[in-house]
């Protein structure tokens, strides 16, 4: 089998970076009137606190959301919403120059292997990540993106620090997944800290919300910090 | 237990008329019985599948309990009574218990007397303090060094005394976007002569998490161990805790249980299979296959609304349900991704890059397998048909016909063959449950007793059980999580051995590892 003609031979299998088709991007909560939600709508129904009853709606704090579907499947529920949470910027877009050369790498500070697998499927031909200039870097040495999954166990401390001590300047950090934002289902673990800002080890520079997020928010975020978008 | 044991001796056929496969016989033994009663299990085919520690009350002994398996058996739980916080290790009878007892020392303070290696397995003495136990029950553990940390680097254990030895770690971070986890290769030149596998960098402390959770709410965490696995680490929690139901799991459930786990397995497995070739330098197929990953994950997120069916078990049943005709949709569209799955393969079994890199590499013989203990694909690669669907069916396995493919040779291009044709008896499995789909609710209102009840999965990666204790207001006062892959990383090295420092990539690709699930 000639593998490089055979792969030539493939339809385009790559999905708009806006896709937001079902299975590609299943949803995520919204803020609901309470109206909508009911008056006996407990808040408590989320096993996170992600949800607040406020004096007329119930909103969401997406640091907090791990996709466990019970707000969306109770009666009367959330709102929900096609799609994924666009991802967060809380710093500057890098520099021009990094535009359409972003290098990034991957750290597991303790993620549950999905946000890790939603992350891969980002180089495979459905997502092809290098047609937006963005690359996995193997060191922190040419790397300009941090990607941080898991809520940070204590295992993965010292290391997180020093590849992020490793990178130059300029540099941004993203949080990529619930556990990174929140600790997730983990919070309140000895063994964990409660994700990047809870344990202020490393700055946070964006936020990418979900449990996990499908592969177009990273990318979203990836974007974003490139000043694509 | 009458019957059980005369002396030291365990009756089989005793044991399999007092209690169904799914069901736990306790046979009290003394720490002086214990070695003893160990060799004639591990003589008449038991095998060793877990220690699950206790620590209930504060001023009492740590409880040990060692669970051993044997199919279309009971669960045998082996009690150590009368001691006090010091047992004889096992690890020299059955080799698989070597990291559980390293698990107990470090988590609960128990000594195990005999065994070569203690200390510095589960907390990392760089991070914690030695004595940090903190799953006992006394509320003073959690004793942390600060960052940076003050304890010296881990000290390399070097085996090998040769000019040009060398020791390569390798990890924690790993150059890739892999699992964060450390191996220490000794080499002399090409050769890898020793290799040492350092888990626990992501060691979230799950087990003591589960504590206190409502028995509803646990199964957040367990689906969460491993989320590549997560609808069979959720099936595993639920079934443990409906082991002390009211009720039977209505019958359309089981079935759809059977449905999403097999569909879960066929995606691992192509990702296991995309991880292989891509480690024998293919891209092209790697990436085609990881297309075909990705067609099951949208398949998985459109119709269960969660692309890791995160939220789909529940105690009682299954959250969702679809119309029969949905449900063949959802078979079809699998089927169509395992063609093209199958299409791919068919174009690698003839290349040489691909056979070249697999074929007697990563050997694991039968014997070492078994001694070992490995488990799922792995085993059955090496020549052991093993499998808990088989041998201690649930949910809806009872009903269908499986067939379980082996192979004799144990090398990587076994386990590839293995992986495919798993995804098939998979496929067949969820055809069998569309065909045969029973009518019906999908969940039931369960009131869970206090108690231990045990659940027990074939998930992707092998078998799989939690040991669940509700207490009295409802709630899990202890969780044990026995995962494959622990097993499985633990015989890691022994595959490494002998071979060249370029093939430890791709046998480390042929056991589809997962670190998630071994750390928990």
């Amino acid at each position: 089998m000639n593998w490089f003609w055979h792969g030539l031979r493939q339809r385009v299998m790559t999905l708009p970076e806006d896709w937001s088709g079902a299975g590609v991007a299943p949803g995520f909560p919204v803020a609901t009137p309470l109206a909508v939600a009911g008056r006996r709508f407990d808040p408590a129904v989320c096993p996170t606190g992600a949800l607040e009853q406020g004096t007329e709606h119930v909103t969401v704090v997406y640091e907090r959301c791990v996709s466990c579907l019970r707000c969306r499947r109770a009666s009367p529920g959330m709102l929900w919403q096609e799609g994924y949470q666009p991802a967060r910027l809380d710093e500057r877009p890098l520099p021009p120059s990094f535009g359409s050369s972003l290098h990034v790498r991957v750290i597991d500070a303790g993620d549950c292997g999905a946000c890790l697998n939603e992350i891969r499927m980002l180089s495979n031909p459905v997502y092809s990540l290098h047609r937006f200039g963005v690359y996995i870097t193997p060191t922190p040495r040419d790397a300009d993106v941090l990607i941080v999954i898991g809520p940070v166990t204590v295992g993965m401390e010292d290391a997180l620090k020093a590849a992020y001590d490793a990178m130059p300047e300029p540099k941004r950090v993203v949080a990529v997944g619930a556990c990174a934002l929140s600790g997730g289902v983990f919070a309140g673990s000895f063994a964990t800290r409660r994700g990047l800002t809870e344990w202020g080890g490393i700055p946070v520079d964006a936020a990418v919300f979900g449990c996990p997020p499908p592969p177009l928010a990273v990318l979203d975020a990836l974007r974003k910090v490139a000043g694509q978008v | 237990m009458d019957g059980v044991r005369t002396g030291n001796v365990v009756n089989l056929e005793q044991i399999r008329r007092m209690a169904r496969p799914h069901e736990r016989l306790i046979v009290p033994v003394v720490p002086e019985n214990l070695e003893a009663l160990v060799g004639e299990l591990v003589g008449q085919g038991w095998v060793f599948f877990g220690l699950v520690a206790e620590h209930p009350k504060p001023h009492e002994p740590v409880r040990l309990r060692y669970l051993w398996y044997q199919d279309h058996t009971p669960w045998l739980e082996l009690e150590l009574v009368a001691y006090a916080d010091e047992a004889p290790t096992i690890s020299s009878f059955a080799f698989a218990a070597d990291w559980p007892e390293r698990e107990v020392e470090d988590l609960f303070g128990v000594r195990f007397g005999g065994h070569p290696v203690l200390g510095n397995f589960v907390l990392h003495d760089e991070r914690w303090l030695e004595g940090s136990a903190p799953m006992r029950s006394r509320p003073d553990y959690a004793q942390l060094r600060p960052l940076p940390s003050q304890g010296e680097p881990p000290r390399l254990r070097m085996i090998v005394d040769a000019p040009g030895a060398f020791v390569f770690p390798v990890g924690p971070v790993f150059s890739g976007v892999e699992e964060s986890v450390q191996l220490v290769l000794e080499t002399v030149g090409e050769e890898v002569v020793f290799s040492h596998v350092r888990l626990f960098y992501k060691y979230r402390g799950i087990e003591k998490l589960m504590e206190g959770r409502s028995a509803v709410d646990g199964v957040l965490l367990a689906e969460r161990v491993s989320g590549t696995a997560g609808f069979a680490h959720g099936l595993a929690y639920v079934q443990a805790v409906e082991a002390l139901g009211d009720k039977e799991v209505p019958a359309r459930a089981q079935a759809l249980r059977v449905f999403w786990a097999e569909f879960e397995r066929i995606r691992s497995h192509i990702r296991t299979l995309a991880g292989i070739v891509e480690s024998t330098g293919l891209s092209v197929p790697a990436n085609l296959l990881s297309a075909q990953e990705e067609a099951l994950l949208q398949i998985a997120g459109e119709y269960v609304a969660h692309r890791y069916l995160f939220g789909l078990n529940v105690v009682g049943g299954i959250a969702v349900d679809w119309p029969d005709a949905t449900l063949d949709e959802v078979f079809l569209r699998v089927r169509a991704v395992v063609a093209t799955v199958d299409e791919i393969y068919s174009g690698l079994q003839f290349d040489n890059s691909f056979l070249d890199r697999l074929e007697e590499v990563g050997q694991l013989g039968r014997d070492q397998a078994a001694t070992l203990g490995v488990v799922g694909p792995l085993a059955r690669a090496s020549g052991i048909a093993r499998d808990l669907r088989h041998g201690k069916p649930y949910a809806y396995y009872p009903r269908l016909t499986l067939a379980i493919p082996v192979e004799d040779e144990g090398d990587g291009y076994a386990r590839a063959r293995v992986l495919v044709q798993e995804i098939h008896a998979a496929l067949n499995l969820m055809r069998a449950v569309v065909h045969d789909l029973p009518s019906g609710p999908v969940w039931t209102a369960v009131n869970v007793r206090e108690g231990v009840g045990m659940g027990a999965v074939e998930s992707p990666a092998g078998a799989l059980a939690y040991w669940v204790r509700i207490g009295q207001s409802g709630h899990v006062a202890r969780c044990h999580i026995m995962p494959p892959n622990l097993v499985n990383w633990h015989a890691l090295p022994y595959a490494l051995r002998r071979y060249a420092f370029q093939d430890v990539p791709i046998i480390l690709a042929t056991f589809g590892l997962s670190v998630a699930d071994a750390d928990r």
